[in-house]
């Protein structure tokens, strides 16, 4: 479903991706891994349209269409997901005014009527029971005072209300506590189907306990230096970046 | 400065052409003002930029405009107006009707509301309650040194009276209409007094309105009373066309552990002026002052709020907002005054912008002047653009750029809106915003009067 070719971006002029390559098949859980500053970010703002980078050479194509020429808002519509790693604030725009327009987007998108207000709210019970979400946030401000464990989880009950085809996860689990790592790695797994996949960016093992990956990949200076099974996740955890720092190093 | 600027001396004229006619038409209490007040606006003059207050606001723009009118109306004036049918669809209010500020019936310019409540023309209740004009009339405005405030003192004859007794509540607010109507352009002045006595509670709404294209000038004087224990909130909602000019003076005079809440929502209008003076003259008042102004083209909104803590342990707040399209410009400027004895103070004050584009332009300036030693003082200003990080989270969602923009406007907006106490109105407001932002909402296309 996406297939990305040499690709390489600039943020203010630096050179940030250096050239990765990656193709990610229907079904599929990757995991990319690596040590800070290694590009793992900037690669999940190219994929959902960001345009503070900018594309310096390479393709990426979603299901067979070039991906780089879509507005964010088409990416999302066509079934892409970014869960944020600082989900923004945005004060004055509720929660459910937020979803509510997001989701009859996306209903529009495929020829759909919008849904009515009861059942709108319907979906919205059932989804915020998946992620354990407090009834509460729904009323407030997108995020505003909201926790930091709130804030993910309330990524999470976005990604359950939009049900995509290819979600994006940067750093999910950093700043969760065990209990709300819990939460986020379930409700993932519940949404997982045999047909949709996702790309899970962590710094650590940790949340791979408990969405286990088909493949993981480690990056290192804009590079995609090493990809294998999920054991490879169990090595890093053990060895920690610096044995492929110098392996790759070595190669330099 | 030796003699008296060009501009100045065009409205002393009309003065002197016109007071015979003005002082025939209306009530002997109101009369005893005009000289005192007239000596007073030709000392002070039409505001210039050099005035500390009017820094940011060019006034020469319709100044010194050649009016055709100088709107004093006659019987027929009234007979006609008769005719003129106005039906408050929307809203459950007691509707009054102005006409380029006067009363405009010939029969029943009083009418009395539940609660022994007193609503109609001034000038007519000048006639009929002496001694409550004696009591409140000019005494809250009087010792301003904005020359617009004398200009209106010394000329103007009509406007609204409300009065509202002792412990009377009203539960559904009253709605004023202020309509500019006339094929020539023409100065409008008028003044209002409301009266709300100890123990009361009254909710009034103004909308501003212009009804015919013609080049407006219109110079407001609203002086307010809230009494002991009482509850007051007004709010301003002005859309008028892009050649009128408006500028209003509120004074909201505020006894012993009173609330009152002014909000001054701009939707369209040429150049704005609201001047919002609150005085907190009993101790444990509390007030609010807000304030929300969407403009574009080459439209000009201007704010001044002056709050004033003159007793122990009061409570303000001020929350201004606006956004800013096109060439359109802005200023706010909140005073804030703590006497010497106003011990246990809280007053805060913010005011945040947003600029759609390079071109627009916002002066926002807070001024504190502190006496007293125990008090807790706030001030926030910010003029930005809209935040790319929520436009590109929204985006992600599947919220197209031109959406979440309305959205994130919509919503900073909304913080202003949300402190309208009547709920259609809140409603009313927030379509109206939206419609606004949108770029749908042209003159006359909000009024909530449907004019027959």
């Amino acid at each position: 479903m996406l297939v990305i070719k040499n690709l390489k971006g600039a943020i203010n002029g630096k050179t940030i991706l250096k050239g990765i390559s990656l193709e990610v098949k229907p079904g599929e859980i990757h995991a990319i891994m690596g040590p800070n500053g290694s590009g793992k970010s900037t690669l999940a703002a190219v994929l959902a349209g960001r345009d503070i980078v900018e594309v310096t050479e390479g393709s990426v194509l979603y299901y067979g269409k070039n991906l780089l020429e879509m507005s964010p808002e088409d990416r999302s519509k066509g079934g892409i997901f970014l869960g944020f790693q600082y989900p923004i604030e945005i004060p004055g725009v509720s929660m459910v005014n937020f979803m509510k327009t997001a989701v009859n987007e996306h209903r529009k998108h495929k020829g759909l009527e919008p849904l009515s207000a009861s059942d709108f709210l319907k979906l919205m019970r059932e989804k915020k029971e998946l992620v354990e979400i407090d009834s509460k946030l729904a009323n407030r401000s997108v995020n505003e005072g909201f926790s930091g464990g709130e804030k993910k989880k309330n990524e999470i009950f976005q990604m359950a209300m939009l049900e995509p085809k290819l979600a994006i996860l940067d750093e999910t689990d950093s700043g969760l506590d065990i209990d709300a790592l819990r939460i986020v790695a379930n409700g993932v797994n519940r949404l997982k189907r045999p047909d949709n996949s996702a790309i899970v960016i962590t710094h650590y093992q940790r949340l791979l306990d408990y969405i286990v990956p088909d493949v993981v990949h480690v990056m290192y200076d804009g590079r995609i230096v090493k990809t294998a099974g999920k054991e490879l996740a169990l090595e890093l955890e053990e060895k920690g970046y610096d044995w492929i720092k110098k392996e790759v190093d070595n190669q330099n | 400065m030796n003699g008296k600027s060009e501009v100045t001396e065009t409205y002393s004229g009309l003065y002197t052409n016109n007071i015979s006619k003005i002082t025939a038409g209306s009530s002997s209490h109101i009369n005893a003002f005009r000289q005192k007040a007239f000596e007073k606006f030709s000392q002070l003059g039409v505001p210039t930029r050099k005035n500390e207050t009017y820094k940011y606001t060019n006034l020469d723009l319709f100044f010194k405009h050649d009016y055709k009118t100088y709107f004093i109306p006659d019987e027929s004036d009234f007979l006609k107006a008769e005719e003129f049918r106005c039906d408050v669809t929307d809203l459950d209010a007691h509707g009054v009707v102005l006409v380029n500020g006067f009363y405009p019936t010939v029969n029943g310019k009083l009418r009395q509301l539940p609660g022994n409540i007193t609503i109609g023309s001034l000038n007519e209740a000048a006639k009929k309650y002496p001694d409550l004009i004696a009591k409140h009339y000019g005494k809250y405005a009087q010792s301003n040194s904005d020359g617009l405030i004398h200009l209106n003192t010394a000329m103007a004859s009509d406007g609204v009276f409300i009065y509202v007794p002792r412990g009377s509540v009203l539960k559904k607010p009253v709605q004023v209409v202020d309509l500019v109507d006339s094929k020539e352009d023409t100065f409008n002045q008028h003044r209002s007094l409301i009266i709300v006595e100890d123990n009361a509670e009254f909710t009034l709404i103004i909308c501003d309105h212009t009804l015919s294209p013609s080049k407006f000038l219109t110079n407001a004087v609203t002086e307010i009373h809230v009494g002991e224990n009482s509850h007051f909130d007004i709010i301003r909602v002005q859309n008028e066309h892009n050649n009128a000019c408006k500028i209003t003076h509120t004074f909201i005079h505020q006894e012993r552990n009173s609330h009152a809440s002014s909000n001054n929502i701009t939707l369209h209008g040429g150049l704005v002026r609201n001047s919002t003076y609150h005085y907190l003259g009993g101790e444990g008042a509390e007030c609010n002052s807000y304030g929300l102004y969407l403009t574009d083209k080459w439209q000009h909104v201007d704010n001044f709020v002056n709050v004033e803590h003159a007793s122990p342990n009061c409570t303000s707040n001020q929350l201004f907002k606006g956004v800013l399209d096109e060439m359109s410009t802005g200023a706010f400027n909140g005073r804030i005054f703590v006497a010497p004895d106003a011990q246990g103070t809280l007053a805060y004050q913010k005011n945040n912008n947003i600029l759609l584009t390079d071109d627009a332009k916002m002066d926002t300036k807070p001024q504190l002047e502190i006496y007293a030693n125990d008090v807790k003082c706030s001030h926030g200003a910010t003029v930005g653009q809209l935040d790319n990080n929520a436009l590109f989270y929204m985006q992600s969602r599947g919220i197209d750029k031109r959406q979440a923009r309305l959205m994130l406007m919509f919503g900073f907006a909304h913080e202003v809106i949300q402190n309208i106490n009547v709920a259609a109105l809140r409603e009313r407001m927030d379509n109206l915003v939206m419609q606004r932002l949108k770029g749908e909402l042209s003159r006359c296309a909000s009024c909530m009067v449907k004019c027959g």
